[in-house]
C-alpha cells in the first residue's frame, strides 16, 4: 500500500501532511510513501530529508495516485481528478461546508476521512488535528499582536522611564484561547479572559489569567465541549462588559467559533472606536465571518487607529511545527485503523474512525451517528496541558489521584446479610413446623417479617439521602423515635394498677418518655442553629 | 371498629417517622421533618391511649409527665459538646424499656397467643437485644463522659469469651422458649445477665477513637430493639420505626467504617493492632523527616494577614476546648478582611457522626462554608494557610503514605498541600489512635501549642 503526499497548491498555504520525522514512522510501519518534490520547502523540510528516511520523492501525479493520499488543505476540484479511482484520502474536507467537493470526490469512490471530523473524546486526542492547529494558531496569534503592537507585552522600570505591561484580553477560551493566553502570560502581559462556558474558569486561572464574568446566570456549555448560542439578554451584558474593556485592554484575541454557524459578533464597532490608538485586535474566526464588526479576512487593516489582523492560516504561519503535529495526527490515525499496509482498514465500529469517515467507497457516511463526548474534566484537562503545562496545573492533576472516599456506594454487606438470614429463616420454617399446617401465631410472624423487611429497605433508601452534616440531628433523631417502645410500655398499662406487669410497663413508659421527649427537643434545638 | 382506627393511627405515624427522616435530607428541610416526627409520636401515643384495653390510667399518665418533664430537662440543659454523652445514654433508655417491656409482656401477655413457642422467642429476642443496647450504651456513655478510660480493655480470650455468652444465651433461651407459661422467668432473668455482660464487654473493648462507630451501632441495636418487641406485640408501628432506626445505626457505622478504612467486624472485635502489618525486621519505625518548627500568634498573624484562602479543620480538641465559638468570631474577622475562610470537616471528627456540624453551627457558622472532606480536598493545594484546632489523626499524612501506621489507608484531609499548615495543639501528645504524625514536621508546618480557644481568643484580640 502506497501512501501520497503531495505538495498543498492553496494560496499562502506552507504546511505539508507529512515532516521527515512523521515520514519515517510511516515507512517504519511498512509503507511505501511518495512524496511531491519541494512538497515541504515552505514548511523548511527539503527533498533530500525525505529522501534520506526512505521515502520516495516524486512528481506530483505519482504522488496523487497512491492508494492513500495525505493532504492539509481539501482538495481543489483539479486534484480530485488525479486521485485513483478508489483511493483513500485524509485531509481537512469541511464536510457541512463543501457539499460541492463531497459530492466530485464521491464520484471517483473515494474514501475520505476529515480530519476535522475527529470526534471530541479522550481516546481520539493524539489525533485531534482541530485541537493540534488551534493551539498553534493561538499561540501565533499574540506573536501576530506583538508584531504590529508597538509596545513591550511585559512591564519594565528602566533608567529612561516606566513602561507599563501589556493588558491583552482573550476571548473564548477554548484549545486556541488557552494557547493564547498562555503564550501572552509567557511574553510577560496582564492577561484577562472571557468566557461563556463557567466550566472553564479554573482552566484559565490556572493558565495565571484573570477570568472575567458577566454579572448573569448562564452557562454557555454545549454540545461536545463547545459553546452554545446564548440568551439576548446575556449577549447584552456580554457586550456591555467588552465595550468597558474596550478602554483598558491593548491587544484583544477573539476566538469565539459556534459549530455550524456564523462567527458571533463580539467585538462591536463601537468598541474598536473605543480603544486606545496603537491596540490591536486578532479575530481568530475571521475565517466564519469574523467576531469583530470591522475585520477584513486574511488581511490585517488599520481602522480608527486599531490594528485588526483577520489572518485565517495562523497555524501555517508556523509551517514547520504545524506540519510536525499535523503530520503525527495523521500518523496516529493511521495506526488507529491498522497501523501496517496488511491491517490498515476501515473500521465502522471503531468511533473515532466512524466519527472521522466521511465518504466510504464513495457513499456518503457523514454525518456519523451522536456519540457522547466524554466527561467535561476529561476532555478538557488533557487537551488544554499541551498548551502550555503549567507545573501547578500538573501536580493538580496529581492532587486529584489519591483515594479519597468512595461516594457512600450503596452496595455493602448488609443486604446479603438480610439475603441470608431470609433464607435461613425460610429453612427453619419450612423443617421446624414440618408437615403441620401453619398455626395462627406462625402465619402472623411471617406477615409481620415482611413488614420488617420493606421497612428496612425504606429505612435504607431514605437514610442514604441524609447530608452528612445532619448526621448528629439524624442519630437524635432516631434516638426519639425509637422511644417508639412506649407503645408496648402503654400497651401493658392494663387492669389491676398494683400488678407488676403495669408497674414494668409504667416504667418502660417514663423510660422511653425521656427519650422521646429528650430526643426530639435536642434535635430541635440543634436544627435551629443551623443557618446560612 | 377501634382495631381498624389504631391500624390507621399507626400506619399514619409510620408515614410520618419516614417523611421525618426524609426531611433530613437537606437543612433548610430538616427543621419541618422533626416536627412531622413530632406529629407521628404525638399520633401515635394518642391513639393507643385512648385503646379501650388500658385502664391504668393513673401510673401511665404518671410516667408520661415525668418521663416528658426529665427529657426536656436534659434537653434544654445538655451542651453540644456534650451530645455524644447525651445520645449514648438516651439509646440505654431504649434498652432499659424494652427489657422491661420484654419482662412484662412475658408475665401478662396480650390474648391470644400466650405460650406460643415464635411467641416465647420474640420476648426472648427482645430483651436479648435490649440487654446489649443498655449495658453497651451505659458503657459507651461512661467511656464518652471521661468515667471511664477510653483505652480498650483487652481481656486474654475475649472472643471466646463473647463466644460463650452467646451460646450460653441460646442454650437459655431454648430452654425459656420450651417452658411452659410463666416458668421460664428463671432462664429469662440469667440470660439478661448474660446479654448485659456481653453488652458491656463489647463496648470495653472499643477503642475511644472507635466511638463514633460504637454509637452509630448502638443508635441501631436500639433500632432492632424496638422492631422486636414490635414482633413480640404483633405491632407494625413498632417494627417499621424499629427498623428505620436500625437501619439508619447500620448506615451511620458503615459510612463511620469506610471514612476510618476499618471493617465493621474489626471495629466490633477488635480494637487496635490487628491491622497493620508487621514491619520487617531490621527496618526501624521510621521517624518523620525534619523537625517541629513552632510559631507564635504574632508571626500567624502576619501570615494570615496576606492570605486569600483559608480552610479551617476542626477536630474533637476544639469541642474539647469549647472553642467554636471563638473560632466563629475569628472567621468572622478574617472573612471582613476579604479572606475566603472555609471550614473542612472529616467524618469521624468528634465522637459522633457529624459533630462538628452541630458544633459549628451552635456557634453560627454559615453551613454553606462548612464542607465534607471530599468537596475540600483538593483545595487545599491553592490554599494559603490551614489552621489545624484540636485535630490530628485526620490531616495525617502517614495514612496515605505508611503502609506500616495503624491508619493507613483512612482517608484524611490533605491539609498538607497548603503553603502553610498551623497546628493548635495542647501538648506533643500523639493522637487518639496513638499514631506520630508526620505533619508536624514537615517543612510548611508550624505548630501553635497551648490551649485552642487561648490562642484564638488571642489571635481574636490581635485582630480587633
Amino acid at each position: 500500500m502506497r501512501i501520497g503526499i503531495p505538495k498543498e497548491s492553496a494560496a499562502g498555504e506552507r504546511r505539508v501532511a507529512g515532516t521527515p520525522e512523521t515520514v519515517a514512522k510511516l515507512v517504519k510501519l511498512g509503507f511505501a510513501v511518495s512524496v511531491e518534490r519541494e512538497a515541504g520547502a515552505l514548511a523548511s523540510f527539503p527533498n533530500d530529508a525525505y529522501a534520506s528516511i526512505g521515502a520516495e520523492v516524486v512528481d506530483g501525479d505519482a504522488a496523487w495516485s497512491a492508494d492513500l493520499v495525505l493532504k492539509v488543505c481539501p482538495p481543489t476540484p483539479a486534484e480530485v481528478e488525479r486521485l485513483t479511482e478508489g483511493a483513500h484520502l485524509m485531509s481537512f474536507l469541511w464536510p457541512a461546508q463543501n457539499a460541492a467537493l463531497l459530492d466530485s470526490l464521491a464520484a471517483r469512490k473515494i474514501t475520505a476521512l476529515a480530519m476535522d471530523c475527529v470526534p471530541r473524546i479522550s481516546r481520539a486526542q493524539k489525533l485531534d488535528a482541530l485541537s493540534s492547529m488551534a493551539n498553534i494558531s493561538g499561540y501565533r496569534a499574540i506573536i501576530e499582536a506583538a508584531n504590529v503592537f508597538g509596545s513591550f507585552f511585559t512591564g519594565q522600570f528602566t533608567a529612561a522611564g516606566k513602561v507599563p505591561p501589556a493588558k491583552v484580553l482573550v476571548i473564548g477560551a477554548g484549545v486556541a484561547g488557552l494557547a493564547a493566553i498562555g503564550a501572552a502570560k509567557g511574553l510577560g502581559a496582564q492577561v484577562r479572559a472571557f468566557d461563556t462556558r463557567a466550566a472553564v474558569k479554573e482552566q484559565v486561572e490556572s493558565m495565571g489569567a484573570t477570568f472575567l464574568e458577566v454579572d448573569f446566570e448562564e452557562d454557555g456549555d454545549g454540545k461536545g465541549g463547545y459553546a452554545k448560542v446564548m440568551s439576548p439578554a446575556f449577549i447584552k451584558a456580554e457586550m456591555d462588559l467588552f465595550y468597558e474593556q474596550a478602554a483598558e485592554v491593548d491587544i484583544v484575541v477573539t476566538t469565539a467559533l459556534i459549530p455550524g454557524r456564523p462567527a458571533p459578533k463580539l467585538w462591536e464597532a463601537r468598541a474598536v472606536e473605543r480603544m486606545k490608538p496603537g491596540s490591536v485586535v486578532v479575530d481568530m474566526a475571521a475565517s466564519q465571518g469574523g467576531n469583530c464588526e470591522l475585520t477584513v479576512p486574511n488581511e490585517a487593516v488599520v481602522k480608527h487607529g486599531v490594528t485588526l489582523i483577520g489572518y485565517t492560516d495562523l497555524a501555517s504561519r508556523l509551517a514547520t511545527t504545524a506540519s510536525h503535529l499535523y503530520g503525527n495526527n495523521l500518523v496516529h490515525l493511521i495506526k488507529d485503523m491498522g497501523g501496517s499496509p496488511d491491517g490498515y482498514k476501515v473500521d465502522l465500529e471503531d468511533v473515532v474512525v466512524r466519527g472521522t469517515l466521511v465518504l466510504q467507497d464513495g457513499a456518503l457516511m457523514w454525518p456519523p451517528p451522536a456519540i457522547e463526548p466524554s466527561p467535561k474534566p476529561v476532555a478538557a484537562a488533557p487537551k488544554a496541558a499541551p498548551v502550555v503545562s503549567t507545573p501547578k496545573a500538573k501536580s493538580k492533576a496529581k492532587a486529584k489521584t489519591p483515594a479519597t472516599v468512595e461516594a457512600p456506594a450503596k452496595k455493602s454487606p448488609w443486604g446479603s446479610i438480610i439475603g441470608l438470614g431470609l433464607v435461613a429463616l425460610w429453612l427453619v420454617l419450612r423443617f421446624w413446623k414440618g408437615d403441620t399446617a401453619p398455626d395462627v401465631s406462625t402465619a402472623a410472624f411471617v406477615q409481620h417479617l415482611t413488614v420488617f423487611v420493606l421497612a428496612c429497605f425504606i429505612g435504607w433508601q431514605v437514610v442514604w439521602s441524609v447530608t452528612a452534616a445532619l448526621h448528629t440531628p439524624l442519630m437524635s433523631v432516631t434516638n426519639a423515635i425509637s422511644g417508639i417502645i412506649i407503645v408496648g410500655g402503654m400497651l401493658q398499662a392494663r387492669g389491676d394498677s398494683g400488678s407488676l406487669a403495669v408497674i414494668l410497663g409504667c416504667v418502660a413508659v417514663l423510660f422511653a418518655t425521656i427519650n422521646i421527649a429528650g430526643g426530639f427537643l435536642v434535635t430541635h434545638r440543634m436544627l435551629k442553629m443551623f443557618r446560612k | 371498629m377501634e382495631f381498624v382506627l389504631l391500624t390507621v393511627a399507626y400506619l399514619v405515624a409510620s408515614v410520618l417517622f419516614i417523611l421525618s427522616l426524609r426531611g433530613l435530607s437537606s437543612q433548610e428541610s430538616a427543621g419541618g421533618g422533626n416536627m412531622l416526627g413530632v406529629l407521628g409520636m404525638v399520633i401515635a401515643v394518642v391513639a393507643t391511649i385512648t385503646a379501650s384495653a388500658i385502664n391504668a390510667y393513673v401510673p401511665l399518665i404518671a410516667a408520661l409527665v415525668v418521663g416528658g418533664g426529665i427529657g426536656a430537662f436534659m434537653a434544654a440543659r445538655v451542651a453540644m459538646t456534650a451530645m455524644p454523652e447525651l445520645v449514648a445514654l438516651l439509646h440505654s433508655f431504649v434498652g432499659v424499656a424494652a427489657v422491661l417491656v420484654g419482662y412484662s409482656t412475658y408475665m401478662a401477655p396480650p390474648g391470644g397467643h400466650a405460650g406460643s413457642g415464635i411467641f416465647q422467642g420474640e420476648i426472648f429476642l427482645d430483651v436479648f437485644i435490649g440487654a446489649i443496647t443498655l449495658t453497651g450504651s451505659v458503657i459507651a456513655f461512661l467511656k464518652l463522659k471521661g468515667k471511664m478510660s477510653g483505652t480498650p480493655l483487652l481481656l486474654p480470650g475475649r472472643h471466646f469469651l463473647n463466644l460463650g455468652l452467646v451460646v450460653g444465651s441460646i442454650v437459655l433461651g431454648a430452654l425459656f422458649v420450651t417452658s411452659d407459661g410463666t416458668g421460664g422467668m428463671h432462664w429469662l432473668l440469667i440470660m439478661t445477665v448474660l446479654a448485659c455482660l456481653l453488652g458491656a464487654h463489647l463496648v470495653m473493648a472499643i477503642g475511644g477513637a472507635d466511638m463514633p462507630v460504637v454509637v452509630s451501632m448502638l443508635n441501631s441495636y436500639s433500632g432492632w430493639t424496638a422492631s422486636a418487641a414490635g414482633f413480640m406485640l404483633q405491632n407494625d408501628l413498632l417494627i417499621v420505626t424499629g427498623a428505620l432506626v436500625g437501619s439508619s445505626g447500620a448506615i451511620l457505622s458503615y459510612i463511620m467504617c469506610k471514612a476510618m478504612n476499618r471493617s465493621i467486624w474489626n471495629v466490633i472485635f477488635g480494637g487496635f493492632g490487628a491491622a497493620p502489618p508487621p514491619r520487617p525486621a531490621g527496618e526501624e519505625a521510621q521517624l518523620p523527616e525534619g523537625e517541629v518548627q513552632e510559631t507564635d500568634v504574632a508571626t500567624l498573624m502576619a501570615e494570615l494577614d496576606g492570605a486569600k484562602e483559608v480552610i479551617i479543620v476542626p477536630g474533637y480538641g476544639m469541642a474539647v476546648a469549647r472553642a467554636q465559638h471563638v473560632v466563629h468570631t475569628l472567621c468572622g474577622q478574617l472573612t471582613a478582611a476579604g479572606t475566603n475562610v472555609r471550614f473542612g470537616i472529616h467524618p469521624v471528627a468528634g465522637r459522633l457522626p457529624g459533630h462538628m456540624n452541630v458544633l459549628l453551627a451552635e456557634a453560627n457558622v454559615s453551613y454553606d462554608i462548612v464542607l465534607e472532606m471530599e468537596e475540600i480536598n483538593e483545595d487545599f493545594e491553592s490554599t494559603d494557610v490551614v489552621l489545624v484546632i484540636g485535630a490530628n489523626d485526620i490531616v495525617n499524612p502517614g495514612a496515605l503514605t505508611d503502609p506500616h501506621s495503624p491508619i493507613y489507608g483512612m482517608p484524611v484531609l490533605e491539609a498538607w498541600h497548603a503553603k502553610r499548615v498551623v497546628v493548635f495543639k495542647r501538648s506533643r501528645r500523639v493522637g487518639y489512635a496513638g499514631v506520630d504524625n508526620p505533619l508536624f514536621y514537615k517543612e510548611n508546618t508550624r505548630m501553635l501549642f497551648g490551649d485552642a480557644k487561648d490562642s484564638v481568643e488571642k489571635m481574636v484580640a490581635a485582630l480587633k
